[in-house]
């Protein structure tokens, strides 16, 4: 005992690791030409990338025409630009009643304000879920209208990236409290509502979402009492959220089932009841597991909501392609869906970094 | 602390087991267990692995459930009744082998959870009492700090804390010091000692027998589910009766 505590009144020298690499030449070597094997990759590399690039940079920019009065004096060896220049406000906004289109264009604004601020961990609690609240009123107020001295505009009307965007945005948030459930009740002892959990999941995730969206919108009216309806995209958005819990719930049983059994344990000895046990102690540290996963699902939900051109939806794929109907805008089907996915990916670039943000955030505790 | 003076200190019985039996599957774990514990007694439970002392410590807040027999904590007996489970768990406080302490939050929010969730305190108590915790087992300088950057006795003494903070009527610890490195064990048993001389009923399964001689009312030696032999520590030690006690006490205390 006392050796120990001489031991740590004694000064330790401090020693530096060594410097591992230093200079660009260092690097080089060290990662890309490492040996014969590596050189020849990198070499493979180079070559594609030198026969790809050049003609991509030459098609979209240099080549490019950018204004154009028609389609005619469009044709030329690069991109046609000028195409998307005519046809954005109908891409973007679609069938929306065209000196209205203020309305959407503001819906777009606001969702990604939020999302913005989403990113926000001061602003994280009670003040983003009120955030969430007043924006999703303020989105409903612009695409409805009908209140305010603005135009009631039929939800058949609504289209492009609010159309997108509502149902992703909107039907996601939905779609994780219900796959939560699910989850817990899948896991859960009593047997009616552990097979009621399994029964359903199992049964959506194997149909095809196509199907579902298809059953919603032409099956359920079959069954509604004479008179009663419901708004087509309501049910395509109700669709959409139950087809997403249930892929949700699987992979949040997943991080469920990766929690050990003594923090279950030291929850309930001080005392805490299931649903507290479940929301202080399981679920943060659950869900902090499959961040990754999550955002997969998140990723192939928001670009799943494209299939709701099936039941006759103008989701943004769906005014993209229409676009290209005009006789006097014939032939830029590849800018049309270019530009397309250019927005898609935009949002689904920003969901994974996001994600990653969220991953370091979580696992501040694991960290030494 | 004198044995005469223990006398006076212990009081009503706080925990009786009445032939508690329970099987895990077909094993037959406890076997017609009787046991009684007075308020402020101190029982050390010992035995070889697989004796059924841990589960036997987890009866008593309905970690696990016993099949037959009484189990009467707190003036409350542990049936199927979960408001009966939670009453007994806010005045029963665990500290266990694995620490088990909540990775996702930070000592302080370990200390505060189930007190404001529990009990109800407002969130400025709760963490008055958690820094008064973490002062007594002296470490009021980790507060903000993750259980991942903590050494094992350090988290060992945060798990204590933690329980402290419920100020729970009794407490139960299975084998507290047995995943930690040697030189940590002696800071966490320093903490049990002195909660065991404010006066803490506890019961703790432990193989530190220098613990065990300072600080057991009674020992309690434990043997393929039943309670072997049971007494007050100079006698367990000096004359053990049954020849299971004897066997086991020689081979840890051997060496």
């Amino acid at each position: 005992m006392t050796d120990l505590d001489i031991a740590q009144e004694l000064p330790i020298p401090v020693e530096r690791p060594p410097q591992s690499t230093h200079g660009i030449v260092d690097w080089l070597r060290a990662n890309l030409f490492g040996g014969v094997f590596n050189t020849i990759l990198t070499l493979i590399a180079l070559y594609f990338l030198a026969v790809a690039i050049p003609p991509l940079v030459r098609w979209a920019f240099i080549d490019a025409v950018w204004s154009a009065p028609n389609g005619q004096a469009c044709h030329g060896a690069g991109a046609c630009w000028a195409f998307i220049g005519e046809k954005l406000r109908f891409i973007l906004f679609g069938r929306f009643p065209y000196d209205q289109q203020w309305r959407p264009l503001a819906v777009v604004v606001i969702f990604v304000a939020m999302i913005l601020a989403s990113c926000d961990r001061r602003l994280w609690g009670r003040r983003l879920m009120l955030l969430w609240l007043a924006g999703f009123i303020a989105v409903g107020v612009l695409m409805w209208g009908g209140i305010l001295g603005i135009r009631y505009v039929e939800t058949g009307l609504w289209s492009g990236l609010p159309l997108t965007l509502i149902l992703a945005v909107v039907g996601l948030p939905f779609a994780f409290p219900v796959a939560i459930l699910l989850a817990l009740g899948r896991r859960s002892k009593l047997p009616a509502v552990r097979w009621m959990c399994v029964g359903y999941i199992e049964l959506v995730r194997g149909v095809p979402l196509v199907t579902v969206l298809f059953m919603a919108s032409v099956v359920l009216p079959l069954f509604l009492p004479p008179g009663v309806t419901i708004d087509k995209l309501l049910r395509a958005g109700i669709a959409f959220v139950l087809f997403a819990a249930a892929y949700i719930a699987e992979v949040i049983r997943g991080g469920l089932q990766a929690i050990p059994r003594g923090q279950i344990e030291a929850a309930d000895a001080l005392g805490l009841g299931y649903w507290q046990r479940t929301r202080l102690i399981v679920l943060p540290q659950a869900l902090a597991m499959v961040i990754p996963p999550l955002v997969n699902n998140f990723i192939g939900g928001f670009k799943n909501t494209s299939l709701v051109i099936i039941i006759g939806l103008f989701d943004l794929l769906n005014t993209a392609n229409n676009a290209l109907s005009d006789p006097n805008w014939q032939g830029f089907a590849t800018e049309s869906y270019v530009f397309v996915a250019a927005i898609y990916w935009s949002f689904c670039f920003f969901m994974s970094r996001y994600s990653q943000m969220l991953e370091r955030e979580f696992n501040k505790g694991r960290q030494r | 602390m004198t044995d005469s003076a223990g006398e006076n200190r212990v009081g009503e019985p706080i925990i009786q087991l009445r032939h508690v039996d329970k099987w895990f599957g077909d094993f037959h774990v406890l076997k017609d267990l009787n046991l009684e514990v007075k308020k402020g007694e101190r029982v050390v439970v010992c035995g070889p692995s697989g004796s059924g002392k841990s589960t036997m410590i987890r009866c008593i807040n309905r970690l696990e459930e016993h099949q037959r027999g009484q189990i009467i904590v707190a003036g409350i007996e542990l049936t199927a009744d979960v408001k009966n489970i939670e009453a007994i768990r806010r005045e029963v406080g665990m500290v266990f082998q694995q620490f088990n302490l909540f990775p996702h939050l930070t000592v302080l929010q370990n200390l505060t959870l189930a007190p404001i969730w529990v009990r109800r305190l407002p969130r400025n108590e709760a963490e008055d009492l958690a820094r008064l915790y973490l002062e007594r087992v002296r470490i009021p300088e980790q507060a903000d700090k993750y259980p991942g950057q903590l050494s094992g006795g350090q988290q060992q003494r945060v798990a204590i804390a933690r329980s402290l903070c419920m100020k729970p009527e009794i407490m139960l610890f299975d084998e507290p010091t047995s995943a930690l490195d040697p030189e940590m064990i002696k800071e966490v048993l320093d903490v049990m000692i002195e909660l065991a001389r404010d006066g803490m009923t506890m019961v703790c399964i432990t193989h530190e027998m220098g613990f065990a001689r300072t600080v057991a009312d009674t020992m309690v030696f434990m043997d393929r589910g039943e309670i072997v032999e049971r007494g007050p520590p100079a006698e367990f030690f000096a004359h053990p009766e049954s020849d299971r006690t004897k066997l086991f006490l020689s081979q840890i205390l051997s060496h």
